[in-house]
């Protein structure tokens, strides 16, 4: 019973701690190594990030992908790990506007739906699969 | 564009003053905006001659004390509107009650096919007339907590239906092109729902999008931003009956 309590319980842990530098992460989240091939099925993931409903990657089989943030191709030599890092945790910690969702954040959040409440929808080992595989990710050749 | 350029995008909007507000037609693909004139390839013209068919049944018949459902011309351009008891009535509401009070019925409920029938075939009545809500008077404390509701980023994605509905129209959000998210084509029938569908059907899928919480449909919560949706369409065309992909 005590167990269960505690199994239901907000978790913070769900949520890594980090240290905001200009407008980066630099430390990797819990420490984690990221795998980049890992980190391509997250981005794909229409269930969990479905980033592609916002971002294009190169990839001419993806049917459908969206166009509200900047194509993500050639964005690791755009940005470094660190500042990727901090855009896939929480955008706004560097621009307050950013439409960008906050990938690993539960805090301040208004009308979550009972289902996601309390958890990130990225945990820190995803985020630094994604990072590993954004910080690799080619810009088209010409 | 540049990284610089994307981040600098919400500014720009803020520079030009409030986005353009477009009929919701100029966002449908030209197959889709095509069948939605043509009732030979509109799904939904099923649901317009049940409605035509319900308006005639029943003791005493909508007919009965309307007349003609040709005279309901105009109505579904001002509703959602503010009832004499100060109930805020969108047109299913509003038909609910007539159903309710004046021909001593059960209430047909929401998503009914009877009743999406029966609104389908009142709203085409006001094809292409422009939406007139009134927002002021009792209506203007519904518009505020509407507008409060359209602006506030909410959901686990934490996106604002403006952010979306404003500030990215004509973008693509994978295979959709989003559009001012106005409410003019309601009912409407959705390939995707493979049937007919109320205004606030739609209104649950966009909270489901950001993982918020979706609200009942004939909510408090909806009425209000059904409200302040169709304020921002005033003077744009009614396109009721839509079709969607
Ligand atoms: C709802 C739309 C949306 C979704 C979903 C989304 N993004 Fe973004 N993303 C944006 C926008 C818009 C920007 C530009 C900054 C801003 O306004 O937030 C952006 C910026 C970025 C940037 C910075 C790019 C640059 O060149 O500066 C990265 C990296 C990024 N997104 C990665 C991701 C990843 C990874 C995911 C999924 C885990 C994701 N995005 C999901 C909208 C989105
Ligand atoms: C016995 C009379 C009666 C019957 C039957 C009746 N109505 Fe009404 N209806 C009214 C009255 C009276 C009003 C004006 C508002 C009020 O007092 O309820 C009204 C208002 C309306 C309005 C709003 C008109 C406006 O200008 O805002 C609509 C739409 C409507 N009725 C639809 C229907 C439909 C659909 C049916 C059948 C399911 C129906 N009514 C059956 C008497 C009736
Ligand atoms: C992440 C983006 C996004 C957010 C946030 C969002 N929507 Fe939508 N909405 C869409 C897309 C995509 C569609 C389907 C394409 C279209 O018709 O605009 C849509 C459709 C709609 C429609 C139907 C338009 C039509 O004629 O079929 C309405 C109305 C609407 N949204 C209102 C809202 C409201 C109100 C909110 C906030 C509670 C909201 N949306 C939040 C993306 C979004």
């Amino acid at each position: 019973m005590l167990a269960l309590t505690l199994l239901a319980a907000p978790v913070a842990g769900q949520v890594a701690s980090f240290t905001v530098t200009g407008d980066a992460i630099e430390a990797p989240l819990d420490g984690l190594q990221g795998d980049p091939v890992r980190g391509e099925a997250v981005v794909r993931n229409r269930e969990t990030a479905n980033c592609l409903i916002c971002h294009a990657i190169p990839d001419t089989a993806e049917r459908f992908m969206g166009e509200i943030g900047p194509p993500l191709a050639g964005v690791g030599s755009r940005l470094s790990p660190g500042q990727i890092r901090l855009r896939v945790v929480d955008p706004t910690l560097w621009n307050p506007q950013a439409i960008m969702p906050a990938y690993h954040r539960t805090e301040g959040l208004v009308r979550v739906d009972p289902r996601y409440r309390d958890h990130p929808v990225l945990s820190a080992q995803e985020v630094e699969d994604v990072v590993a595989y954004l910080s690799a990710l080619e810009a088209p050749r010409r | 564009m540049t990284r610089g350029g994307w981040a600098l995008l919400p500014l720009l909007a803020l520079l030009l003053g409030a986005a353009e507000i477009r009929p919701t037609s100029e966002y449908l693909s030209p197959e889709i905006r095509a069948a939605q004139e043509d009732p030979s390839r509109h799904p939904g013209w099923l649901w317009v001659e049940e409605g035509e068919a319900l308006w005639r049944r029943g003791e005493p018949s909508c007919a009965t004390c309307h007349g003609n459902i040709a005279g309901m011309a105009g109505v579904a351009a001002r509703y959602p509107m503010v009832a004499a008891d100060g109930t805020l009535l969108d047109l299913e509401g509003r038909i609910e009650r007539c159903r309710t009070q004046h021909q001593g019925e059960p209430a047909f409920g929401r998503e009914s096919d009877a009743l999406l029938a029966l609104t389908a075939a009142v709203a085409l009545q006001s094809r292409g007339m422009p939406v007139a809500v009134a927002t002021d008077g009792p209506a203007a404390s519904f518009l505020e907590e509407g507008r409060r509701f359209y602006e506030t980023r909410q959901g686990q994605l934490n996106l604002s239906c403006g952010q979306c509905h404003d500030d990215n129209a004509g973008r693509r959000l994978r295979g959709d092109v989003i559009s001012n998210g106005l409410g003019t084509g309601y009912p409407a029938y959705r390939l995707e729902w493979n049937t007919m569908g109320s205004l606030h059907r739609r209104l649950r899928a966009c909270s489901l999008g950001v993982r918020a919480e979706q609200l009942p449909l004939g909510s408090r919560e909806y009425l209000a931003l059904e409200l302040f949706l169709a304020s921002r369409a005033n003077g744009l065309p009614v396109e009721a009956p839509g079709l969607r992909r």
